[in-house]
């Protein structure tokens, strides 16, 4: 089993690498630069090249590539080209609040959905059952900005329980930040359980049609006892995935709703400074969002593994 | 906007007298009634006592991380509107558009407005302690001059010298006589700041405000400078500005109370807005054009006719109509807005006219005239279906035209200034003059319609140097009428600058430089109780 993490573990850090050169590629291909992205209308020849000397944009590509890659691993991710702060200064606030925005989501919808998607399971081919598959699909398929947006014209304007605006600052008190921030929440809340649950749901009913299932029942034990203490722990490998991967999505895949609610975190900064070509800075997040995303489907592996004496004891 | 509307905004912001709107009104046929309401709804406004106190929370456009206190980085509204609070310039464009005294007590020309001596305003302090001198004033003004980044540098070519000539005086010396050059020093990076003064992440000024939190393109919050020189300005205890660039989402904070004032409304929504009580549009006439650039000396647009039969082929109102909802004012062909005291109010405005397009496409006897029209929407947002709207108007006057939709990024660096036929836009200058110079002198770096004509530098370089009132605007009126005929701009629509507020905010007024009251609605604003 430990030969089984270590190789994922290896795996995690290629593709980290392999991410590494696409980011740095794909920001060399943005048409432009960022002199002429800075000073815009104001730009003349003179003004122009002067700031591109001061930026260093006149270094080749591949140099640039190994002297961003080393200082990356030493922690050092270069100075914004654009207001000359150190790029994990300037990262560190936003990706903080990212990281805040993801946890009270995943706080509320993970116990949610894994709730409804048993409940449902218990319940299969109930009312409850329905309604719960019924609205979670309706709420997926909203796309998030509307969702947003209908939130904001009932919750905040109509009923001014919650503000539209998320604009939480490092000095806003958590509870205020609970306040703030909850309607983004609900946003993405409302965008994640439904593959959560339909998930869970599935995946124990599927345990559910094995034999030995049938001999808990002819035990005679309650449909919850089953489904809690023999079904679940057989069908948790899909559901951690899953679960992986929406929290995956609620790190790196969250700059619309960051938009609509004014919400000062990776995302956003990260679509300012593509604007920007503010490079460093994109580069930075371009690498925190892979390394979120590698390292939350390596956990999601090494717990799948664990949870499953099969993979425990390979073959 | 009718003329009607557009005479009362300009009484309402003190450009003309009561007298000459009644004037105007009655030669328009508005009835008593509808003047005398325009003259009550002034009243009110004037009426309104400005009162000390209180913390405005604006939710503004234009904002982002790579923003920075550093008067030489500005280029769009949150460290427009933040530095006006912080800093103060020499010269203030003021909203009868003219030049103001603000740090410069007053200036006059010499030699034929080729020096123009700035008498310093005394006693005032820096938020340090320390009080603004001449060394000051040169060192700020200096930091836009020659090998520099700012975004101020072209303006500022035509200064040759700034010296002193004692504590409180300074002497600025031209390259060539330029009678408008306090419009110059009304730039928005032109702010000053103590000599030798480089720590932008504590900034020091003589403005209302001190920075009491710096988070750029997220937050940005001022506090009260207690000692603020200017009489019947400062009024707030402080502001508090978060960057929302998202247009539905500013809407949102303003309807649901968040924040007290916002910028950029979209146009679209203005009728929605002036329903949601206790909320005011204000809107301003300014600048801003939309421009289609041919370059006279290409192929086709070489030919006078043609440049004349796309002029007449396009459907101003339309576009105006589409494009900005009406909100803004029809252009004649020449970069000079309404609200600018030179406008040339006897050219008759061009109209849409299919037979004349027609007319001169076949007097031009260009068989099969490869007219290509190169726009994005990074341009400005509308740009591309601007571009469509011109090219239908031009197949009912049977010119073919195509569109050619070009990459957002980098436009400005690969196409603008490049292609023959070119949709973008202007902001705008204070003066006239500087309007013409940048864009139409024969030697402007950019001089997108390549338009050089000696006549046209002359009169330019006679207007700059002539400070008699009427023979400047005999010049710049000719300026105008010569590129509304022969010239390669096709300008069809000078937008308006639309803010909001809700009732709680007094002073806030409309100003055609830029939006919210051109930067300064911090300096001018107050909370009424």
């Amino acid at each position: 089993m430990g030969k089984l993490i270590v190789q994922r573990s290896l795996l995690g850090i290629v593709t980290l690498a392999a991410a590494s050169v696409l980011i740095f590629i794909g920001t060399e291909i943005l048409p432009g630069d960022l002199a002429s992205a800075i000073l815009q209308n104001s730009a003349t020849p003179e003004n122009l090249a002067k700031l591109r000397l001061d930026l260093g944009l006149d270094r080749p590509a591949i140099v640039r590539y190994f002297a961003w890659l080393f200082g990356a691993l030493r922690g050092d991710f270069g100075h914004s080209l654009a207001n000359g702060r150190d790029v994990l200064e300037e990262i560190a606030p936003r990706f903080a609040n990212t990281m805040f925005l993801a946890t009270y989501a995943a706080v509320v919808a993970v116990p949610l959905a894994v709730g409804l998607g048993l409940a449902a399971a218990i319940r299969q081919g109930g009312a409850f059952d329905r309604l719960v598959n019924v609205v979670t699909l309706m709420t997926i398929s909203v796309p998030e900005y509307f969702l947003a947006y209908l939130l904001i014209k009932y919750v905040a304007v109509d009923l001014g329980w919650f503000p539209s605006l998320a604009n939480v600052s490092s000095d806003t008190p958590f509870g205020d930040r609970l306040y703030y921030a909850f309607l983004p929440m609900l946003t993405l809340v409302l965008v994640i359980v439904a593959h959560m649950m339909r998930m869970t749901r599935a995946s124990v009913l599927a345990v559910m049609a094995s034999p030995y299932i049938e001999m808990a029942i002819l035990k005679g034990l309650t449909k919850t006892r089953i489904v809690l203490r023999h079904a679940l722990p057989n069908a948790l490998a899909p559901i951690i995935s899953v679960v992986a991967l929406n929290l995956a999505y609620l790190i790196v895949g969250v700059v619309v709703v960051e938009t609509v609610f004014v919400y000062p975190g990776l995302g956003q900064l990260m679509v300012d400074e593509v604007s920007k070509h503010d490079v460093p800075v994109v580069q930075a997040c371009g690498l925190i969002f892979a390394a979120a995303f590698i390292l939350l489907n390596l956990v999601a592996d090494i717990l799948s593994i664990l949870s499953n004496p099969r993979l425990r004891q390979p073959r | 906007m009718s003329e009607l509307d557009y005479w009362s905004q300009r009484l309402k912001r003190g450009a003309i007298s009561r007298r000459e709107f009644i004037g105007r009104a009655a030669a328009l046929g508005a009835s008593a009634a509808a003047i005398s309401t325009v003259l009550a709804q002034t009243d009110a406004l004037a009426a309104e006592t400005p009162r000390k106190g209180g913390v405005l929370r604006l939710g503004l456009a234009g904002g982002s991380t790579t923003d920075s206190v550093d008067v030489t980085t500005y280029n769009d509204s949150v460290m427009i509107a933040v530095s006006h609070g912080l800093f103060n310039g020499l010269v203030e464009w003021g909203q009868d558009g003219k030049p103001h005294p603000e740090l410069a007590e007053s200036f006059e020309p010499k030699n034929g407005a080729k020096d123009w001596i700035f008498n310093l305003r005394k006693g005032i302090k820096f938020s340090s302690g320390q009080e603004f001198t001449a060394a000051d004033a040169i060192y700020s003004l200096n930091l836009h001059r020659g090998d520099t980044k700012s975004g101020a540098a072209g303006p500022m070519k035509e200064v040759s010298d700034v010296k002193k000539l004692d504590k409180n005086q300074i002497q600025i010396s031209l390259a060539a006589p330029d009678a408008d050059f306090p419009y110059t020093l009304t730039d928005y990076h032109l702010l000053m700041i103590p000599d030798g003064f480089k720590d932008w992440a504590n900034p020091v000024g003589t403005g209302a405000f001190t920075l009491e939190k710096f988070d750029p393109g997220v937050r940005i919050q001022l506090k009260k400078r207690p000692d603020y020189w200017k009489e019947g300005r400062g009024w707030l205890d402080g502001a508090d500005i978060t960057v929302i660039n998202d247009s539905s989402a500013r809407l949102n904070a303003l309807i649901s109370g968040q924040v007290d004032a916002i910028n950029r409304v979209d146009h679209k929504a203005v009728g929605l807005l002036t329903k949601a009580p206790k909320i005011e549009v204000v809107r301003a006439p300014g600048g801003w054009f939309t421009i289609m650039a041919m370059m006279v000396d290409r192929e086709p647009y070489s030919n006078p006719d043609i440049r004349l039969a796309l002029k007449y082929a396009t459907n101003r109102e339309q576009i105006l109509k589409a494009l900005f909802s009406g909100y803004g004012t029809l252009g004649n062909d020449h970069p000079i807005p309404r609200t600018d005291p030179y406008f040339n109010s006897e050219l008759p405005q061009r109209k849409h006219d299919p037979d004349k397009a027609a007319y001169h496409f076949k007097k031009a006897g260009i068989a099969n005239p490869n007219i290509v029209l190169q726009t994005s929407d990074a341009a400005f947002n509308g740009a591309v279906d601007m571009a469509t709207l011109v090219q239908a108007d031009a197949a009912k006057a049977g010119i073919k035209m195509e569109v050619k939709k070009e990459p957002a990024d980098g436009f400005f660096d690969n196409v603008w200034l490049k292609g023959p036929f070119v949709a973008s836009y202007w902001g705008g200058r204070p003066a006239a003059t500087q309007m013409l110079a940048v864009a139409f002198a024969a030697n402007a770096p950019w001089n997108e319609t390549h338009w050089r004509n000696e006549k046209f530098d002359k009169l330019l370089n006679d207007a700059r140097a002539e400070t008699d009132e009427a023979k400047r605007k005999g010049y710049i009126w000719e300026m105008q009428a010569m590129l509304n005929e022969e010239g390669g701009a096709l300008i069809p629509a000078f937008r308006d600058w639309l803010d909001a507020h809700n009732s709680k905010v007094g002073g806030h007024t409309p100003h055609g430089g830029f939006d919210m009251d051109n930067g300064m609605i911090l300096d001018k604003a107050w909370m009424k109780s």
